[in-house]
């Protein structure tokens, strides 16, 4: 009898990802954006009003400015800790959550309304009280971060949970494979691309969650937030810009950090191939 | 969990290795699957169940592999190398061909080396190897369907259950996988039990034949297929091979009317 007809190998190429046709579209977008920042800056705004936008490199130039630049990176600094950190415990909480909800019918009614209320409620209006509470340092900002990062782990992990195919069940059951098992070997693994998503959603909401904390925390080790408060305040619209781009920044490289991960971790079997 | 028997027990020859006596199941709402059935498979016999779909073939099958429990009647199962193969190959997709065939090894915890050996053997015996390192994306679905009997060969079943296994799959690659399977039959002797809604693909793997009736699935008609194992693919162009095949046909006709 012959070998079975091979047509695998073609798959296991990767598909052409950093050509021309795939940088140059986002590429033409960008070119178009800072242009119209440069046409917003100097036509149509009046010169005494630019420092309501500032051209794009003088915005950039805030950056090496001794006044503004090091305080800058060392708030990002400060941003990033509480939000990895809070992201950090969002996701271990999360996952958790879903796993102990899917565990029984009973389980999962008696705990699901109260992670839908994490998410329904107001948060912002809970952090002063958080404040209040906590104090106004690294552990307030990390605790505001976990609550409006938490919900987007605990709904992705739990549907990942229960995609789970009824034959791969049965399968395992069959063998009689206990629930230790069964979370490690099925439902966890089948699970993986819908916590991904999870924690890109996650990951961005940590970004907000840090910088909101900041906000109504401006005592303590301030961040990106706090700076973009004091910025504004004093109409230093340079490093104000900047600091804006340095937040949104980070929350990008945090998401795309994570898309990455994805890639690596559940690429092979999962997604485009 | 104790570890299920790795010896292999001693059974004679033609020993019964499923037995169903007077099995009835109804469900919880009161529908009635399969009533009054008797079956017995025994060592060497390939038995093929037809029927009209949703007559409880494929419950007849879940109930044999534990799977569902007959709420009337009997059900024996005399050995523990119960080999199931499903509709689907479900494979699970971020294991390789060789991790998808050491799974059931695995969740019986038998030792590294073990799993290596039974699942190197057979994926031999479906012909995959070279592809151990391919993921079930990768592979067509006759390829998925040959891993999935892969895995159930690793149980080295002395009863092997199938739900409509090539189903989904084309002519060709079914007519080849009938083949195949019935290689590994006369290789490994076990007892087959094969649902399937095709009359001749009944017909050229087994060596009896069971036609069940509408819901409630009952057992209207035996039919022994008399050609020798290993069978010639040849039969199937023979006019005794389409006499046969026509009474079946009649038998499930009959079933659906009566």
């Amino acid at each position: 009898m012959s070998a079975p007809e091979p047509n695998a190998a073609a798959s296991l190429r990767l598909p052409m990802r950093f050509g021309v046709k795939y940088w140059a579209p986002p590429l033409a977008v960008a070119v178009l954006i800072i242009g119209l920042w440069y046409f917003v800056s100097y036509i149509f705004l009046d010169p005494s009003r630019s420092y309501l936008l500032p051209p794009p490199h003088e915005v950039l130039a805030a950056y090496w400015d001794p006044a503004f630049g090091p305080d800058m990176f060392v708030a990002l600094w400060n941003t990033a800790r509480v939000a990895l950190t809070g992201l950090l415990i969002a996701i271990a909480l999360g996952v958790s959550w879903a796993i102990t909800m899917n565990q029984a019918t009973w389980v999962e009614r008696s705990l699901y309304p109260y992670a839908v209320i994490l998410q329904t409620i107001p948060i912002l209006a809970l952090v002063p009280l958080i404040g209040f509470w906590f104090g106004f340092d690294f552990t307030a900002r990390v605790i505001v971060t976990i609550l409006i990062a938490l919900f987007p782990m605990v709904s992705n992990t739990l549907f990942g949970l229960k995609s789970v195919e009824k034959g791969h069940m049965e399968l395992f059951a069959l063998q009689h494979a206990g629930a230790w098992v069964m979370l490690r070997k099925l439902q966890l693994p089948a699970a993986l691309p819908a916590m991904f998503t999870g924690m890109r959603i996650s990951a961005g909401l940590a970004v907000v969650g840090a910088i909101v904390g900041d906000f109504f925390f401006q005592r303590g080790t301030p961040g990106v937030g706090a700076l973009i408060a004091k910025f504004q305040a004093r109409l230093n619209a340079e490093p104000l810009f900047a600091s804006i781009l340095l937040a949104s920044v980070f929350g990008i490289v945090v998401f795309w950090f994570f898309g990455w991960l994805a890639k690596r971790v559940i690429g092979r079997w999962h997604g485009p191939i | 969990m104790p570890k299920p028997s790795t010896v292999t027990p001693e059974v004679e020859p033609h020993a019964a290795l499923l037995d169903f006596k007077g099995v009835q199941l109804t469900y919880p709402g009161g529908t009635v699957a399969l009533s009054g059935v008797d079956l017995t498979v025994r060592r060497g016999e390939f038995v093929s169940v037809v029927g009209p779909s949703g007559c409880g073939k494929s419950t007849l099958l879940r109930i044999a592999s534990g799977l569902e429990t007959a709420t009337e009647g009997e059900m024996k199962v005399a050995t523990d190398h119960v080999g199931y193969v499903f509709q689907d190959a479900t494979l699970l997709p971020w294991r390789d061909v060789q991790g998808n065939v050491e799974l059931l090894a695995e969740l019986r915890e038998h030792g590294k080396a073990d799993r290596k050996a039974a699942a190197k053997e057979a994926i031999d015996l479906v012909n995959l190897t070279g592809f151990e390192k391919h993921l079930p994306r990768q592979l067509s679905g006759g390829m998925r369907m040959r891993v999935s009997l892969a895995r159930s060969l690793t149980m080295d079943p002395e009863l092997f259950l199938f739900d409509e296994p090539f189903g989904a799959l084309d002519e060709i690659t079914r007519e080849y996988l009938n083949d195949e399977l019935l290689r590994l039959f006369v290789e490994k002797n076990f007892a087959g039990l094969f649902i399937t809604h095709s009359v001749s693909e009944a017909v050229y793997l087994s060596t009896k034949v069971v036609v069940m009736s509408g819901r409630p699935g009952r057992i209207v008609g035996e039919f022994d297929v008399p050609w020798p194992m290993p069978r010639d693919p040849e039969i199937r162009y023979t006019a005794e091979y389409a006499a046969l095949v026509g009474e079946v046909s009649h038998a499930l006709r009959e079933g659906i009317d009566a």
